[in-house]
């Protein structure tokens, strides 16, 4: 497997369907809806995007589909979960060192508020 | 609504649809609850709408780039395979587009002026010929009598001296009337083009000069226009230049000068001299054309019994102003060619088809894993297109080159340029037929690839390659062979023809002569004895020459020039103009016949005594003699030719005066000296032919400096032996054979490997039932029989309908044939011989393999 440096930088979507599966499985919608609620609505991400970025993103073996899914009454038939892989979250680490990295470096510039 | 974004989806690609269509659906669905009001549920569908159209081409390019890489990757693994493709689609591509190229410039495009479905010639037509010239009395009451014609012109087309630029220069000219260049639509570049005026007998003389004769002998001075010039000793001056598209009546001609008739033209109705060249008034069709032309012509033969006597005329587009011939060869080789591109796609989808097969496990496993049958297409079709873009682009350049080949087979003609060019009408071709290539040899093994019941190659120890699939490989085969056979015979036939036609007896021996033009300038040689004074002096000094046994003076040497066609009466009858009274007349100096070694049968040849006071005679050639005076002497009779008495003195044997291809009139030869002053300017002896018993070429600077000395001003062209002159009459055919022998080669290559990789594939299949036969005691013989048995099953199942084909084939083109039978034995049978040695060449390698196969290893290997 590729070292995880080798994937950075993310693209935006990338990142954020990570983020949106770090603490649990989701299907597309969730994810979709995950996304909306932490940029208070701002990146509301499409379809198109999602789908797109997923096949790509399991080729990199950054995610997976999950066999195990929730309690029936829960699950819509159709629904696709989606799963984090180690070495996704290992590239998801790198990638926010690598945003914290320049964050410092703006800061250092008064280019970015002092940490609160 | 919901329907409509199912549809909308149908932008992507199928098996991205199949996995996440539903998700994406149902994506919409809960975005779709969500949206509250009529404007959100707007933005949603618009916004969903230019989303779809753009992630679908995404995800259409992450495709296409993936199945690339996957590709290059692949095709890197076997260079081989890679480079053997890329030729072969190179070669099928750039034969084609050279063809094309050809096929189009001659036959296909429209002629190079405004409106050119117009453009009409006009004949005259008379019992055996069915194309005459006009003469101008003719002319004269055709164009005033008819009424479908928007204008109408006459031209002449000869050669004249040009002197004062350089060299004295021989250069073809056309003769027009006013008419002609208005009525093709074409303007000047400079100056302006012929008026009235111009042509009234007595103007003074004006030249138009061709854009290439301009460049080439005028430095392209834009100054040039009042210039004047010296064309056969008599003053022009330009008036103007034609652009450099503008060819007419064929891209030889370098220069355009007025026709002036003289009242003398108009008295004799039988000399026929003028080519008639018109427009159709827009909205009447050829057909109305022709009726009018018959009434008309019907009309003129009731107002002159006599002289128009069987006399018709006929109406004929300008464009197909070229031979049956020339259109057959050049469809003949567009047909060939692209029989090329069939076998080598057809070689190229065995190939693929192959890989595809040892990779069908890889294959199967990918379509198990839920890779759907449309991806593993694209996959194919990629791979295929890949490979059939990098041949199209090599092609081109295959092209490029291969058409400065083909110019022989542009037909002199047509008023077009002499070399066809490459342009983006060509390109589209190659880019057509680029895209058509790919998707021929790709998609039958993308099909197979993707087949279904492809599970059992999973099953451990499977045979890969079921019966279908070598049936289909079969089948390919079996059409190289097939079609293969066809070009073989085809050129085969050509061939045959070529040396039929090459072995035809001229009736004269055209090795060791040396010939050249040195057309004398009128009027300065008008008087019969100062031509005389020239020839002696030229022809004495050159037989003095070391080396040179004869030479002598002729109007025209055979197959350089094919008219001077006279009637002939005998004892004054009434003069019939059929092709069954005509004769081909010619003045020549003595020595005549022993330079081109002509032999005389009976009496003697023409002699210096033979002068204008003395009884006017004539040498003519033995089927003369046979026509009028079968089983009787021919000598000391007499018969009428061009408006004199002649008496026969001597019989010399027939000559092909027209090439090989057609039969001649009969010939006749008068004395130089028997003419009068200022008559038959037009026949005056131009050509010099030299016999040596060296090489003749090496003559020529010599006898260059003889002419030089003799006249200062007299230009000399043309030097050429007369074995170049007879190889000329049949150039296009060679090119078009040599053209096609290669095409032939081609296929018969790639079906041999065709054969090849087909046998050598069914024998790694069987090694293990092979081996087991082996080891059940069958002999190494059997192995080899049950192999080769294979291989000359499908060349016989190829063969037997190629022969049938080829047939067909030789029958439409018959006219190329000169006489070879379309069913000529020997070429079917040495073509069916061909072809069971390269099956019995493609399949000994893999039987042989076969032989070889120990059985222990092939059943262990279990």
């Amino acid at each position: 497997m590729d070292k995880p440096e080798s994937l950075l930088p993310l693209p935006p979507a990338t990142f954020h369907i990570l983020i949106a599966l770090a603490d649990e499985d989701r299907h597309g919608y969730a994810i979709i809806q995950d996304i909306a609620a932490r940029t208070n609505g701002e990146l509301k991400l499409s379809a198109g995007t999602l789908y797109r970025s997923i096949p790509r993103m399991m080729d990199q073996g950054l995610i997976v589909e999950t066999d195990t899914r929730p309690a029936p009454e829960l699950d819509d038939e159709r629904r696709r979960y989606y799963r984090i892989t180690p070495f996704g979250v290992a590239v998801a680490r790198a990638e926010a060192r690598r945003h914290a990295q320049l964050v410092k470096m703006a800061r250092v510039r008064g280019l970015a508020p002092e940490k609160a | 609504m919901m329907g409509l974004y199912r549809a909308l989806l149908h932008v992507y690609p199928a098996s991205f649809r199949a996995e996440y269509g539903g998700e994406m659906e149902a994506v919409f669905r809960a975005r779709r609850r969500d949206a509250t009001n009529l404007l959100a549920v707007l933005t949603l569908w618009i916004a969903g709408f230019f989303e779809i159209l753009f992630n679908a081409t995404a995800v259409h390019w992450d495709i296409l780039r993936q199945d690339l890489r996957y590709t290059v990757r692949m095709l890197g693994r076997s260079p081989g395979f890679a480079v053997t493709a890329i030729l072969v689609v190179a070669l099928g591509i750039g034969a084609n587009t050279a063809a094309f190229s050809v096929t189009d410039f001659v036959l296909i495009r429209n002629l190079p002026f405004p409106d050119p479905e117009r453009l009409v010639k006009i004949w005259q037509t008379t019992a055996g010929y069915s194309q005459m010239e006009f003469s101008p009395s003719n002319y004269r009451d055709v164009k005033r009598m008819s009424n479908s014609f928007e204008a109408m012109g006459a031209f002449i087309g000869s050669a004249v001296n040009l002197v004062g630029q350089g060299d004295p220069q021989r250069v073809l000219d056309t003769e027009v009337t006013s008419d002609v260049i208005p009525l093709l639509g074409s303007q000047p570049l400079l100056g302006r083009v012929f008026t009235p005026l111009d042509e009234r007998a007595g103007a003074p003389g004006t030249v138009l000069l061709s854009y290439q004769l301009w460049q080439s002998q005028f430095a392209g001075d834009t100054g040039v226009l009042g210039r004047k010039v010296i064309l056969d000793d008599q003053p022009y001056v330009v008036i103007g230049v034609m652009p450099a598209h503008f060819h007419f009546p064929s891209a030889e001609v370098g220069l355009w000068i007025p026709k002036q008739f003289s009242q003398r033209e108009f008295e004799d109705r039988n000399d026929n001299y003028l080519e008639v060249v018109a427009r159709l008034r827009p909205g009447v069709s050829l057909k109305r054309a022709k009726a009018e032309m018959d009434v008309t012509m019907q009309q003129l033969r009731q107002q002159y019994p006599g002289e128009n006597k069987n006399t018709g005329g006929t109406v004929i587009f300008l464009r197909d102003e070229l031979t049956k011939k020339s259109s057959l060869m050049l469809w003949a080789l567009l047909g060939a060619s692209a029989c090329v591109l069939l076998i080598a796609c057809a070689n190229l989808a065995n190939l693929l088809l192959t890989r595809s097969l040892g990779r069908q496990k890889e294959l199967a496993v990918r379509a198990a894993l839920g890779a759907g049958r449309e991806r593993l297409v694209r996959q194919s079709m990629t791979e295929s297109m890949l490979l059939a873009v990098l041949g199209g682009c090599l092609g081109i350049l295959v092209a490029l080159a291969a058409v400065p080949l083909l110019t022989k087979l542009v037909p002199n003609t047509l008023p077009i340029a002499s070399t066809p060019a490459v342009d983006f009408r060509v390109l589209i071709f190659a880019g057509l037929l680029t895209v058509i290539t790919g998707i021929v040899f790709g998609v039958l093994p993308a099909l197979r690839a993707s087949g279904k019941g492809d599970m059992n190659a999973l099953r451990e120890g499977a045979r890969s390659g079921g019966g279908r699939k070598e049936r289909l490989r079969a089948a390919l085969v079996i059409a190289e062979v097939t079609i293969s056979i066809v070009l073989l015979i085809s050129s085969g036939l050509l061939i045959r023809a070529l040396w039929k036609l090459q072995g035809t007896d001229p009736g004269f021996h055209a090795a060791g002569v040396l010939t050249m033009q040195t057309p004398l300038p009128m009027p300065k040689y008008s008087r019969t004895s100062q031509r005389a004074e020239f020839y002696n002096r030229v022809l004495t000094e050159v037989r003095a020459l070391p080396g040179v046994t004869s030479a002598a003076y002729i109007t025209s040497v055979p197959m350089l020039w094919g008219g001077g066609i006279w009637p002939v009466s005998i004892d004054g009858q009434v003069v019939e103009r059929t092709a069954t009274h005509t004769v081909s007349m010619r003045y020549a100096t003595p020595g005549f016949f022993s330079t081109l070694e002509i032999p005389l049968l009976l009496g003697r040849e023409i002699s210096e005594s033979d002068t204008v006071d003395r009884q006017f005679v004539a040498v003519v050639s033995q089927s003369f003699a046979r026509r009028y005076w079968p089983d009787q002497s021919p000598l000391g009779r007499h018969f009428q030719l061009a408006f004199h008495d002649r008496m026969v003195v001597g019989v010399v044997g027939d000559i092909r005066v027209r090439g090989l291809e057609q039969p001649s009139e009969p010939q006749t030869y008068l004395p130089y000296q028997q003419v009068l002053d200022g008559n038959f300017l037009f026949y005056a002896p131009r050509n010099l032919a030299v016999r040596s018993s060296g090489a003749p070429s090496s003559l020529a600077p010599a006898i260059r400096r003889i002419i030089r000395n003799a006249d200062p001003e007299q230009p000399i062209s043309d030097v050429q032996t007369l074995e170049e002159i007879v190889e000329s009459k049949t150039a296009s055919r060679s090119v078009q054979v040599r053209v096609l022998v290669a095409f032939a080669a081609i296929a018969f290559l790639l079906a041999a490997i065709g054969i090849h990789g087909l046998l050598s594939f069914a024998v790694s299949q069987r090694v293990r039932e092979i081996g087991v036969r082996m080891a059940l005691g069958a002999a190494s013989s059997d192995i080899l029989r049950m192999v080769m048995r294979q291989g000359v099953w499908v060349a016989l199942a190829g063969v037997v309908p190629g022969l049938a084909l080829a047939y067909v084939a030789a029958r439409l083109m018959e006219a190329l044939l000169a006489g070879v039978e379309p069913g000529d034995l020997p070429t079917f049978l040495s073509a069916a011989g061909l072809c069971t040695l390269m099956t019995l060449v493609g399949s000994f390698l893999p039987a042989l393999r076969a032989v070889r196969i120990d059985p222990m290893t092939a059943i262990r290997a279990e």
